[in-house]
C-alpha cells in the first residue's frame, strides 16, 4: 500500500484542495507514514464485529415534520462573500 | 481587588452573594489581567465591552435576587463556539470574518447562567492538534516556564488559549472542547483541571464540528468543584442536536462529598507503556496511593485494545473532518479565493483557508472514505472502536473510576516535535481512548515535574456518572494539593 503523487492529486480532488505539484511529493510522503502507521490494525482479528455507529446506546429522536424556524433570508446569507436578491451568488456554472 | 485574579469561581460567588464585590469590579480586574497576559496570544478576539455591559447586568440581576448558577464570572471562550455578534473563526483563516448570527447552546446555557464573556480564546485551528501550534493567529504560550529557563513552552491543544487565560489567572474559567484529549491534555500541560463529559451531556449545537461522534464540550477550570459548578450550566438536552441526551441536570457540586470509601479504582496495566518518562510514573504511583489512603481500593484491570485506540481514532477523526469541513467552499461563509469556474473557485478557496494540518487531515479522511478504501480502513476503525468501548463496559463490571496519567510527558517547548506528525499525535495515547467510548474523564494537576512544569492524572468515569468521577476528582485534588503559580501570570507572581 502507497500513496504515489498521483494518488494525492486524486484525492485532493475529491477534496477540492488545491495541491501544487511540489506539494504532492511531501504530502504522499506524510500520508504514507500516517497510512502506514494506523496499518497495524489489520493485526487484529475483527470477524463478527459490529462497527460503531454510537457511542451512546440510543435510538434516533424523531420530530414533527413541521415548518419550526425560518424567516430571515438576510440572517443566512449575511455572511456570504457574495449574495443577490437573497441567493448565494457563486460563478457561472451553466454556459 | 489585585487579588480578585485569584480566586476560584466558588469564592467569586459567595464574594459577590455577600456584597464584598459587584461582578463589575470582578469583571474589571479580570478585563486588566487579560491585557497584562496578552503575550500569552491566548486570545483571538477580546470583547472587554460584552463583558462589561454583561457584568452590569448580572449585577442587576445579583440584585433582584434571580441569580444564576455562575452569575458574575467571567470567562473566556473557545473560539470554536459561535457566539452571535462576535466573530467565530475555529482559529482559520477560512473563517476569518465569520460573524454568526446565532448562538450555540452551550455559550447560551452559560449566558443564561449568568457568566460574563471576556473574549474569544485561541485554538488549534478546527480543533486539530495537540500544541496549539495550528492557529491561523499564531501560537498560544504557555504561561509555564522550565525552571532557570525562559523558553516558551506549548499549553497544549487544542483548547490550549483557554487553558493558558485560566493558569495565566486572567479568565476564573474557559469552556473547552475535546475531541481526542483536547480538554485534559492543555489542562495537565497548564496545571488547571479539565472535564471531557459524556459524549450526549452538552449540546454540540453550533459549535463548529471536527468529528462529530467524538466531539464534546467541558470546562477548564482551577478547581474540581469549579468544574462542577461550570458543568452544570453548561450541560443538558437541546433537542437541535439529535446525540444530546435527556437526563436531568444534577447539582454536581453535591457529588463532592470527600468520601470515597470502598470505592474500586482501575489501574489499567496496558497504560504502562515503554518509554513513558519515570516521574510520570511516579506521579501515577502518587495518585494510586493518594485514593488509597483514602480509603478506596486500586485493583489492576486490562483494557486490551488500548495500543489501537490511536490509529483507530486516526482513521475515524480524519473521515467526519473530512465530511464536516467539505461545508467550506467559499459559498456561504468564511473567505472565497475566486477561479476560474465554482469548481476552482473551491480548490482555490480551500487551498487558501486551510492550514496544513487541516489538510493533511482532510486528505486522509478523504482517502480512507473514497472507494475501495471504506471497508479496509473506515469500517475495520469502527469495528475496533467497538473493541475499545467492550473493554471499559467490562472494566466498568468491577471498577468505579479508572485512574491514569493524562500525558505521556510535561509540557514540550515550541518548535518541538513540529516534524513528524505521528511523534504529535502520541500527546493523546492516555486521552483518546476514553473519548472513543464516549466516557466522562477529568485531568487534575497532581504536581511538578523535575522542570517546575505542571504534571496531570486523569480520571474516567462510567458514562453520565460524572458524578463520581468529580468526588473521587475532589479527593484527589485536597491529597495533591496543588497551589504552584506559573511564571507568567496577570499581576506578577
Amino acid at each position: 500500500m502507497s500513496v504515489d503523487k498521483n494518488t494525492v492529486a486524486k484525492i485532493a480532488k475529491l477534496a477540492r484542495i488545491r495541491v501544487d505539484e511540489a506539494q504532492q511529493e511531501a504530502l504522499s510522503g506524510e500520508l504514507n507514514q500516517i497510512l502506514g502507521w494506523v496499518e497495524q490494525l489489520s493485526e487484529l482479528d475483527t470477524t463478527g464485529v459490529e462497527p460503531m455507529t454510537s457511542v451512546v446506546e440510543m435510538t434516533q429522536p424523531l420530530r414533527e415534520d413541521v415548518v419550526n424556524d425560518g424567516h430571515y433570508v438576510d440572517r443566512v446569507t449575511k455572511n456570504a462573500p457574495d449574495s443577490a436578491h437573497g441567493f448565494y451568488a457563486v460563478p457561472k456554472v451553466v454556459e | 481587588m489585585s487579588n480578585l485574579t485569584h480566586l476560584t469561581i466558588a469564592d467569586a460567588l459567595s464574594g459577590m452573594d455577600k456584597g464584598e464585590f459587584t461582578a463589575r469590579e470582578l469583571t474589571e480586574a479580570h478585563v486588566k489581567a487579560v491585557e497584562d497576559t496578552r503575550a500569552l496570544n491566548a486570545y483571538i478576539v477580546e470583547t472587554p465591552e460584552i463583558a462589561l455591559a454583561q457584568a452590569d447586568a448580572s449585577d442587576k440581576r445579583r440584585a433582584s435576587g434571580t441569580a444564576g448558577v455562575m452569575e458574575g464570572i467571567p470567562i473566556a471562550m473557545k473560539d470554536l463556539f459561535c457566539t452571535e455578534g462576535t466573530q467565530t473563526t475555529a482559529a482559520s483563516h477560512i473563517l476569518e470574518g465569520f460573524v454568526p448570527t446565532y448562538e450555540s447552546t452551550v455559550s447560551g446555557n452559560l449566558w443564561n447562567a449568568g457568566a460574563v464573556m471576556l473574549g474569544k480564546s485561541n485554538l488549534d485551528q478546527f480543533a486539530m492538534g495537540s500544541a496549539n501550534i495550528t492557529s491561523y493567529f499564531g501560537n498560544v504560550i504557555n504561561p509555564w516556564q522550565r525552571e532557570g529557563s525562559d523558553a516558551q513552552l506549548t499549553p497544549g491543544g487544542s483548547s490550549g488559549g483557554s487553558a493558558a487565560t485560566v493558569a495565566a489567572r486572567a479568565a476564573m474559567a474557559a469552556t473547552g472542547t475535546d475531541t481526542g484529549g483536547s480538554i485534559r491534555q492543555p489542562a495537565a500541560f497548564s496545571g488547571i483541571v479539565g472535564l471531557k463529559p459524556t459524549y450526549g451531556r452538552c449540546s454540540r449545537w453550533g459549535v463548529i464540528a471536527f468529528a462529530s461522534s467524538l466531539d464534546q464540550a467541558g470546562p477548564m477550570t482551577r478547581s474540581v468543584r469549579d468544574a462542577a459548578i461550570m458543568l452544570e450550566a453548561m450541560a443538558g438536552y437541546d433537542a437541535k442536536d439529535s446525540t444530546s441526551v435527556n437526563l436531568p441536570v444534577p447539582r454536581y457540586q453535591d457529588a463532592l462529598t470527600g468520601d470515597i470509601r470502598g470505592l474500586k479504582v482501575g489501574i489499567p496495566k496496558e497504560y504502562r507503556i515503554d518509554g513513558t518518562p519515570i516521574e510520570i510514573e511516579k506521579a501515577w504511583e502518587q495518585g494510586i496511593e493518594w485514593l488509597r489512603a483514602a480509603g478506596a481500593e486500586p485493583v489492576e484491570i486490562s483494557l486490551p485494545h488500548t495500543k489501537y485506540a490511536l490509529p483507530t481514532y486516526y482513521i475515524i477523526a480524519p473521515a467526519e473532518c473530512s465530511s464536516n469541513l467539505a461545508r467550506y467552499d467559499g459559498v456561504r461563509y468564511g473567505q472565497r479565493v475566486e477561479g476560474k469556474s465554482l469548481d476552482d473557485m473551491y480548490e482555490n478557496t480551500r487551498a487558501a483557508g486551510f492550514g496544513d494540518e487541516v489538510k493533511r487531515r482532510i486528505l486522509i479522511g478523504t482517502y480512507v472514505l473514497s472507494a475501495g478504501y471504506y471497508d479496509a480502513y473506515y469500517n475495520k476503525a469502527r469495528q475496533v472502536r467497538t473493541l475499545i468501548a467492550n473493554d471499559f463496559k467490562k472494566a466498568y463490571e468491577s471498577v468505579d473510576v479508572i485512574l491514569t496519567p493524562t500525558a505521556p510527558s510535561p509540557a514540550f517547548g515550541i518548535g518541538e516535535k513540529m516534524d513528524d506528525p505521528i511523534a504529535m499525535y502520541l500527546n493523546d495515547v492516555f486521552t483518546v481512548p476514553a473519548s472513543l467510548a464516549g466516557l466522562p474523564g477529568i485531568s487534575i494537576p497532581s504536581g511538578l515535574s523535575s522542570e517546575g512544569t505542571p504534571l496531570g492524572l486523569q480520571l474516567l468515569g462510567r458514562a453520565f456518572d460524572e458524578e463520581t468521577l468529580l468526588r473521587v476528582a475532589g479527593v484527589m485534588e485536597q491529597a495533591a494539593g496543588f497551589s504552584a503559580l506559573p511564571q507568567l501570570i496577570a499581576g506578577g507572581k
